[in-house]
């Protein structure tokens, strides 16, 4: 009863003296916005971003190592032989190996001219690579596949006729799917064809690319080295990614980036905080007297201390109430503005950065009552009932 | 002052000094004061200004504690209570009443009545405590319900002494009670603290300028210099 009484005490000062606790309440809700926001923010990026590339994530990708430039035992620097493949293939079995022939070209659609990437690849493999949107994939040499960009930049159709320079036409049998940004190859922009056509059209001395297939993540790193021990022993002949490796450390970066702008919040609410300790300093000066009445009249130090911290929670729980639900529409907003999704706000990892808000807001407000509590429970009442 | 034969007092003074310790050098508030205030009492304190009266009322009140001496309130020894002792003694055995009256501006006069009873007891006046004391003032119910800058200075006085009694303390220390209040209206709040001792044995120890006032004590107490003479 005595608590409900001081809680009620607090709640009347908070009104009475309304404008002032406006202004500490708009500090916290600042911070705890700022705090929530960023969070939310940050984490919806990472989720997002950590979406779109995990799909390579499970790959390891070897190119010609790009460091000499100079011709070794038959292997030119800058492809990647037959020979290398097959050592690949049995270095990593069972998972998949996949040998990428890539290039560019000016093309002809109808009577319009543009131009685009071409990759070359096994039919076989294709399916495991890329994801079908229409059509079919490629089962014969006349057939090409088109990214999904380009294929509307074009207009391409199932059916469309496409001319590469001077290597001949093609039929476009399938849309792909649209793939993204990713480490190993990006169709979106250009055409995939049979890596027999390819051959044929630009006699090419090697692959450009081996993409590695892993079946199960953990191994993913023995499969990196397997493919160097094999091919690097003597001279580096190719450089090798993992793609994980490389995920794990833009995940990472994100992250830090997220710490980061929340810490940012985190400087907002302890500008809230001070606000909060000048408001309550106040509080306490302007009511001496009360507090000298109060004391008089047998109020324990510990009561008048807990009437301040009631008075601080109060506007530390408003702030943050606010503040939370502010964070969630404000993220909502952010989130159909910069991702053009609400999909990464509905999770508890960006929730629960709400909640941090509210915590640190109402903590930070307790924090900052604490002091000027403690001063007015420390006051003498002989003195404190002279005070004018 | 004292007498071994009277039961035990409500208050016993024995030998006590108060020193403020000040940068310029240590006052003297109350030099060896010995005292002994029996129960039912009704005392005037009278004094020049800066003779040490509000300090031997602080003192009386537990607002305070002794530099030197003993002093014993309801037996109880003052000197070493801790911070929480003395203001539970404060509030559990004496009712104050002040000049200014000291009402809580926040709070309507009911709810000032109420506030020391729920201190006391942890739980809400559910029996009207407050309100039959409030009452027994003869103060008009539709002004329960008023903030103390609603109330003319002697409404604020009734209500403040209504805080006082809300507890039922034995002892009543009263700080220029008539002080801010005109004649007629102090005549009346003096009638009421007489009634108070007369009627329900209520020990009164009231600081006072006025020598009617302290007229309407049974004995009165001068000091000067921080000595009782």
């Amino acid at each position: 009863m005595q608590s409900a009484v001081f809680f009620d005490f607090a709640k009347r000062n908070v009104k009475i003296h309304w404008v002032r606790s406006l202004l500490a309440v708009l500090g916290i809700i600042i911070g705890v916005v700022t705090i929530s926001s960023m969070g939310i923010l940050g984490n919806s990026l990472v989720l997002s971003i950590s979406d779109s590339l995990s799909t390579v994530g499970d790959t390891v990708i070897v190119s010609p190592h790009t460091g000499s430039g100079v011709r070794m035992g038959g292997t030119t620097s800058d492809s990647i032989s037959e020979r290398d493949v097959e050592q690949i293939r049995r270095a990593v079995a069972p998972d998949v190996t996949i040998p990428v022939y890539s290039g560019g070209s000016r093309m002809k659609v109808g009577t319009e001219d543009t131009a685009g990437v071409i990759y070359g690849l096994k039919p076989d493999d294709i399916p495991i690579l890329l994801d079908l949107k229409e059509g079919s994939y490629i089962r014969g040499a006349s057939g090409a596949m088109a990214g999904e960009r380009f294929a509307e930049e074009n207009n391409l159709k199932i059916g469309s006729r496409i001319t590469i320079a001077d290597k001949g036409s093609l039929r476009i049998v399938g849309i792909l799917k649209e793939r993204g940004m990713g480490f190993d190859i990006n169709p979106d922009y250009g055409i995939v064809v049979e890596d027999k056509w390819f051959e044929q059209a630009y006699d090419p001395a090697g692959y450009d690319l081996v993409i590695v297939k892993v079946k199960d993540l953990g191994t993913i790193a023995a499969v990196k080295e397997a493919i160097e021990k094999k091919l690097n022993r003597r001279d580096t002949i190719v450089d090798v990614i993992d793609t994980k490796a490389i995920l794990e450390t833009i995940l990472d970066a994100f992250g830090r980036i997220t710490t980061f702008t929340t810490a940012i919040g985190g400087i907002s609410l302890i500008v809230a905080g001070v606000s909060i300790l000048n408001i309550m300093m106040m509080s306490v000066t302007e009511r001496i007297r009360e507090i000298g009445i109060m004391r008089s009249i047998g109020t324990q130090r510990k009561e008048v201390m807990k009437m301040f911290l009631f008075e601080a929670f109060i506007l530390g729980l408003i702030g943050s109430s606010i503040g939370g639900l502010l964070s969630f529409i404000g993220g909502y907003a952010v989130s159909i503005v910069m991702l053009e999704s609400t999909q990464y706000l509905f999770v508890p990892s960006s929730l629960v950065y709400i909640l941090y808000g509210m915590a640190f807001g109402i903590g930070t407000s307790m924090l900052s009552g604490f002091y000027p509590a403690w001063k007015a429970s420390e006051l003498n009442p002989i003195e404190a009932l002279r005070h004018d | 002052m004292e007498n071994p034969s009277e039961p035990e007092p409500v208050m016993r003074f024995t030998d006590v000094t108060k020193v403020y310790p000040l940068p310029a050098g240590d006052v003297v508030a109350l030099n060896k004061i010995s005292l002994y205030i029996a129960q039912g009492e009704f005392i005037a304190i009278m004094g020049p200004s800066g003779s040490g009266k509000s300090t031997l009322l602080n003192l009386m009140g537990c607002l305070d504690t002794p530099t030197e001496g003993e002093l014993y309130i309801k037996g109880k020894r003052v000197k070493g209570m801790t911070d929480e002792e003395l203001t539970s003694l404060r509030r559990d055995h004496i009712g104050f009443i002040f000049q200014q009256f000291n009402l809580i501006p926040l709070l309507t006069a009911l709810e000032n009545v109420q506030y020391p009873f729920i201190l006391k007891t942890g739980a809400a006046d559910s029996k009207g405590r407050s309100i039959e004391v409030l009452e027994s003032m003869s103060l008009e119910t539709n002004l329960f319900s008023h903030k103390p800058s609603e109330l003319s200075g002697g409404q604020q006085q009734r209500v403040a002494i209504a805080r006082a009694l809300v507890n039922d303390p034995e002892i009543l220390l009263a700080d220029e009670p008539t002080g801010n209040l005109d004649t007629k209206t102090g005549s009346a709040i003096m009638e009421l603290l007489s009634d108070l001792n007369r009627n329900r044995g209520k020990t009164i120890i009231m600081v006072t300028h006025d020598p009617k006032i302290a007229e309407y004590a049974h004995r009165t107490i001068r000091i000067v210099d921080g000595k009782i003479v």
